[in-house]
């Protein structure tokens, strides 16, 4: 039980972890100062939503880790977020409909969580969902900007939806850890998710005028600890500080 | 008539500064004051966009989850620093854009101090310390500046540079109470970046061709060398707290006047810097210029669908 809490928050954690560590490598490099500003703004709340669940995942642990060391001391296979997830930026289009996908997941996944028998999970989903309101407000603005915008972008996010659509039934992924805690009112049966995430992902896409991807071909592995090739130097990076000097005080 | 008129303008203009009346954009101002505080606020805000690239650097390499939270947050305030001195100067009549293509282009310039590198973990409390806190110097009597809507731009954006400077002063608190290994970084960092810093004040007063016209606008209140002075004499002792050495043997305590006296700057250096062969010079302007060129199509597609939207409107 205690295992499979301490699972099932860590693959929550990851997700804003990773996604927030990939959203901030944007930071003085946006298409305008405005989405500098809005993007550093994302990648804040998710690394704050990371830090509350790493800090819980920590304490139901409760072997002696804090949430840097969960942060900061894994081995690759030790993070649980999905591959999507760390896809790297590629343009702005590749950033937003990651964002995207993720956010439309995300709010009917904390909409759900808030009810939690968890106190302290539906307290954390509580706090994020309103966040995560704006993030999926901004990222469906985008979608339809450059769906409907120029031909250029509409290119652009279709071969972002292309690169990327894959990735998206991995959100879904459940195992025995979900089933334990699903019988205990604790976690989500992401199944029941699943006409609230398409019914947005329609609307944005219709009013964006586009549409997903024929190949219904699906990847996934982060879940349990497999990912893609570039997540080593995303990891390598991250983890530079804390490997280099171990046991200090910053 | 045409003179007399002139001449009304410009005594009201004066008197309004004489009596610490502001200026505002649609008020009428000479049109070498205009110009100056284009230079000045645009100068201004490149510095706050440039200067979000060295502490960028190492936004993915914090330390831990507070570090990266607080460095996120802190350069995310410097693209809002950047937003509203932009929106001030536009009230000026000239636009972003071109101005944005002036810095590209090397016409208009943004403070030397971000043409040097940030190398070690420990340059993120240098530069908090040092460079936020040489920016309040020079910023805190702006938010006096006889030019209303840049005035108004520099009281909210000093709020947050001293928030800053303490930030980057805690960093450097943290490592000289850590490890030899991590005092020896902070020392590195602090030698690296003070002369630097102290240039941040432009040049000496001997030297500076605009101080005194920009004194007589109420544009600014204190020379270069005066805010230099401040800045070293309240650096000193926090250095010193801390058990800091300022990389500067010439650094003494002067009775008399009652200030630091401090060794000589490297003039030489500073003018390297500026006119582009400092050490990342070549770099911030191409990493500018690359997000410029490669948010082109993004700032199209907003444009094309916004233009839609109101054809849709209207039809
Ligand atoms: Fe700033
Ligand atoms: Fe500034
Ligand atoms: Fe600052």
């Amino acid at each position: 039980m205690k295992n499979n809490l301490f699972t099932y928050t860590l693959r929550i954690a990851d997700d804003s972890l990773i996604l927030g560590q990939r959203l901030s490598e944007w930071c003085g490099h946006g298409p305008i100062i405005e989405e500098d500003i809005a993007l550093s703004n994302i990648a804040l709340d998710l690394i704050g939503q990371a830090t509350n669940l790493l800090e819980y995942a920590a304490q139901v642990e409760d072997k002696g880790r804090t949430a840097d060391d969960l942060a900061f001391l894994r081995f690759e296979h030790q993070y649980l977020n999905t591959q999507l997830i760390e896809q790297k930026n590629g343009d702005f289009a590749v950033t937003i409909v990651r964002q995207w996908i993720f956010d439309t997941f995300r709010l009917p996944f904390y909409e759900a969580l808030q009810h939690s028998a968890d106190k302290q999970l539906a307290a954390i989903a509580e706090k994020s969902l309103k966040e995560t309101k704006y993030h999926w407000k901004h990222s469906s603005e985008w979608i339809i900007r450059m769906g409907d915008g120029t031909e250029e972008s509409n290119k652009r996010v279709n071969d972002a939806l292309i690169l990327l659509w894959k990735f998206s039934d991995e959100l879904f992924y459940m195992d025995d850890v979900d089933q334990a805690l699903i019988s205990q009112g604790i976690a989500i049966d992401l199944e029941t998710l699943r006409p609230a995430f398409n019914e947005r992902i329609q609307f944005v896409l219709q009013e964006a005028t586009l549409q997903l991807p024929d190949s219904k071909w699906k990847l996934s592995g982060g879940r349990q600890g497999r990912h893609t090739e570039h997540f080593g130097h995303l990891i390598a990076e991250m983890q530079y500080m804390q490997r280099a000097y171990p046991n200090m005080e910053w | 008539m045409k003179e007399q008129n002139l001449a009304d303008l410009e005594a009201s203009f004066n008197e309004k500064l004489k009596q610490d009346i502001r200026i505002e954009p649609k008020d009428w101002m000479p049109d070498a004051y205009r110009k100056t505080l284009i230079r000045q606020i645009s100068q201004h805000a490149h510095s706050e966009i440039v200067g979000m690239l060295p502490e960028g650097n190492w936004i993915t390499r914090a330390p831990n989850l507070r570090r990266k939270a607080v460095l996120l947050a802190k350069v995310q305030d410097e693209a809002g620093h950047g937003q509203y001195l932009y929106s001030a100067m536009e009230t000026l009549g000239f636009s972003r854009e071109q101005s944005i293509d002036d810095m590209h282009t090397g016409k208009a310039k943004y403070s030397s101090i971000f043409n040097y590198p940030t190398l070690t973990w420990a340059d993120m409390g240098a530069v908090g310390w040092l460079v936020d806190g040489a920016a309040i110097m020079n910023q805190v009597p702006l938010c006096r500046t006889s030019y209303g809507p840049y005035a108004r731009a520099m009281v909210r954006i000093c709020k947050e540079e001293s928030f800053h400077q303490r930030q980057g002063y805690e960093i450097m608190c943290t490592l000289m109470k850590g490890s030899e290994e991590q005092k020896a970084m902070a020392q590195d960092a602090l030698n690296r970046f003070w002369w630097p810093a102290l240039m941040m004040f432009g040049p000496s007063d001997a030297e500076s061709t605009h101080t005194q016209q920009s004194i007589d606008w109420k544009i600014k209140r204190h020379t270069n060398d005066e805010l230099r002075q401040m800045f070293v004499d309240a650096s000193v002792p926090q250095a010193e707290l801390i058990g800091l050495t300022l990389p500067d043997k010439d650094l003494k305590w002067n009775e008399e006047r009652g200030h630091y006296d401090f060794g000589a700057i490297d003039w030489e250096e500073f003018k390297q810097v500026v006119s582009g062969n400092g050490p990342c010079n070549a770099e911030r302007i191409a990493t500018r210029l690359k997000a410029k060129e490669d948010g082109l199509w993004v700032r199209e597609a907003a444009m094309a669908h916004a233009e839609k939207k109101k054809a849709k409107k209207a039809s």
